[in-house]
């Protein structure tokens, strides 16, 4: 059982989705290690995955585990956004509690 | 699709096709901008009932606002049973309302791409010709960065083209008369405009829907009132888009009076407008009752509508002069419809009116008092009630008869008078006439159109059988100014030679 449950919605093999896709991987091995699981959705090939979830934009993180379910919308390149949206503690914080 | 003529789609929401000339532009997405509580998501919806109900077409409502079960509740109050029409496959909505207790973060680009991938689904499972989307403006607050979201909404729209769907797109906006709407919504969507506006006007609500513009097609401009019918939805009343393509006979009907008659040559037009004008207590009450007796003798539907007066106050007038609508009513030839001016706004009695009328089919319908009618409503709302009915009753080529009541006891003009008198084609006026101590009743007909009509300025006196008309008044002047006095017969005959000596 992974502590993290992420989904990660994109629109096609866009180079948007491409970034999306990189930055949240980088980011989950940076913090995570091997402490969460990532699924990617594609919305134009299971529109109704994104109609469950009621995804409106591209990219689109939903993180389902720990709760609160969460969303951070855009192509994640704002690392510290979405590092204190998954409320993932970064490490020069932990030096300071 | 692309280019070329632009084709319409009728909406089905009655009167509002009538403004746009046929309907929405085909194929395109059109912008309903209005103020908070404007109606804007009724109108949205509707446009999908609509198309369920009378062309077959099915519906796709994309909500950005309100949850889809609010949505579903309330539209059922308009008899949209929207739940089934899901199951059936006819309709289906596009969640994209915010979840109350979720939290959204943006961080970086992003594009709407799921929205529209989720859109192309639905529409393709029921095979959707229509959509509705309300409304925009949420989507700038669920996702914050505005230039972004204008950039992708109008892509959007554009796809929405592209799947061959007619679309309504809602939009807020702040000033009843101010910029179109927020956001700059506009800037995207801007080919097609409509605005719901929601206006104080005297202490009056008035609901008006105004085209304001359909790139590349015509629509009929400036503002049109609305009401919002419960089981019906929203109703517009395209008053000066009627045609006045009613024809005019020369068949003539009696008024109920044989002496009026005679003064008519032989009746009111059967597809006339007649108005009776007179202070309080001259006689119009009693002139709608004779025109409807007159009516149902000869076997005519005659309806009358009563705003002065209960039911029961009415019938016993009426037993007073000698008339049973009791018994009349009975045999389904007359119906009373007794209604409190205040129970509605105008424009929701201008509908029943022409329900009524539709339903019961009369020959002739008498309106007691125009006036009464008058107190609910602002002067604008006002001209555009007597111009939506008298439209209406000259279309179903019966013979109307509106009373209104002068503010004045002798003479004198009124409101309605002003805003009906040019489109009524026949003016009688009854007026009091003081003489020697003593107040009688005079009767004229003012005005005929298409007919000659006598000139006199007769006396009508009122007993236990109803009205007579009498002779003319010879030696008064000045009664329809309101300012009668006595002429003596020499300064009358004095007078008489000064015209006909001009003559010779």
């Amino acid at each position: 059982m992974k502590d993290y449950v992420l989904q990660l919605f994109v629109t096609g093999k866009t180079s948007r989705s491409q970034r999306a896709i990189d930055n949240i991987r980088r980011i989950c091995s940076e913090h995570l290690g091997f402490d969460y699981k990532l699924t990617i959705v594609d919305v134009l090939e299971s529109p109704q995955l994104a109609e469950d979830q009621k995804v409106l934009a591209t990219p689109t993180l939903v993180k389902l585990m720990p709760p609160p379910v969460r969303r951070i919308v855009g192509d994640l390149s704002a690392a510290d956004v979405v590092t204190a949206a998954l409320d993932i503690r970064v490490e020069n914080q932990e030096a300071n509690p | 699709m692309n280019g070329g003529e632009v084709t319409k789609l009728e909406t089905g929401i009655p009167g509002v096709d009538h403004i746009a000339r046929g309907g929405l532009p085909r194929n395109r997405t059109t912008l309903v901008s209005g103020t908070a509580g404007s109606a804007k998501t009724v109108l949205a919806a509707q446009f999908l009932a609509e198309g369920i109900l009378q062309y077959e077409q099915n519906g796709v409502f994309v909500t950005f606002e309100e949850s889809i079960d609010d949505i579903r509740k309330n539209m059922l109050g308009f008899g949209w049973p929207i739940a089934q029409w899901e199951s059936d496959g006819k309709w289906a909505f596009v969640d994209a309302s915010p979840e109350p207790n979720e939290a959204m973060d943006v961080a970086g680009d992003f594009d709407l791409g799921a929205l529209l991938a989720r859109i192309e689904h639905a529409a393709k499972r029921i095979g959707a010709v229509r959509l509705s989307m309300d409304s925009l403006g949420a989507v700038f607050t669920q996702l914050r960065d505005s230039s972004i979201v204008r950039r992708e909404l109008f892509r959007v729209a554009h796809s929405l083209r592209r799947l061959g769907l007619t679309s309504f797109l809602t939009a807020e906006r702040t000033d009843e008369y101010g910029p179109i709407a927020r956001f700059g919504v506009e800037e995207f969507v801007a080919d097609n405009v409509v605005i719901l506006r929601n206006i104080l006007d005297d202490e009056k609500r008035r609901r008006t829907i105004e085209i304001l513009k359909f790139r590349g097609t015509t629509h009929q401009k400036g503002e049109y009132p609305f009401t919002i019918v419960p089981n019906v939805g929203i109703v517009a009343i395209p008053l000066s888009a009627i045609e006045l393509v009613q024809k005019s006979s020369d068949i003539r009907v009696t008024s109920g009076s044989v002496e009026l008659d005679a003064m008519c040559s032989g009746g009111f037009f059967r597809d006339s407008i007649v108005l009776v004008s007179g202070a309080t207590g001259t006689g119009k009450t009693l002139m709608a009752t004779e025109f409807m007796k007159g009516g149902t003798d000869n076997g005519e539907r005659s309806l009358l509508f009563a705003f002065e007066e209960s039911r029961e106050q009415l019938f016993r007038n009426a037993s007073g002069w000698g008339i049973d609508y009791e018994d009349t009513e009975r045999t389904g030839l007359l119906r009373v419809e007794c209604n409190y001016p205040e129970s509605a706004g105008l424009e929701d009695h201008l509908i029943r009116m022409k329900a009524t009328i539709e339903e019961f089919r009369p020959n002739r319908v008498a309106v007691d008092s125009l006036s009464a009618l008058e107190r609910v409503s602002s002067n604008r709302g006002f001209r555009e009630f007597i111009i939506g009915l008298t439209s209406f009753i000259k279309h179903q080529e019966i013979v109307g008869l509106f009373t209104s009541t002068t503010t004045t006891l002798m003479g004198g003009s009124s409101i309605t008078e002003g805003h009906i008198s040019t489109i009524t084609d026949s003016i009688i006026l009854l007026r009091y006439v003081e003489t020697f101590g003593e107040m009688r009743r005079g009767l004229t007909v003012l005005k005929m159109r298409g007919s000659k009509h006598d000139k006199d300025i007769r006396e009508l006196s009122i007993d236990n059988e109803g009205m007579h008309i009498k002779g003319p008044f010879r030696d008064v002047a000045g009664i329809i100014s309101g300012n009668p006095h006595q002429v003596f017969r020499t300064e009358s005959e004095r007078l008489n030679g000064l015209f006909t000596s001009d003559e010779s």
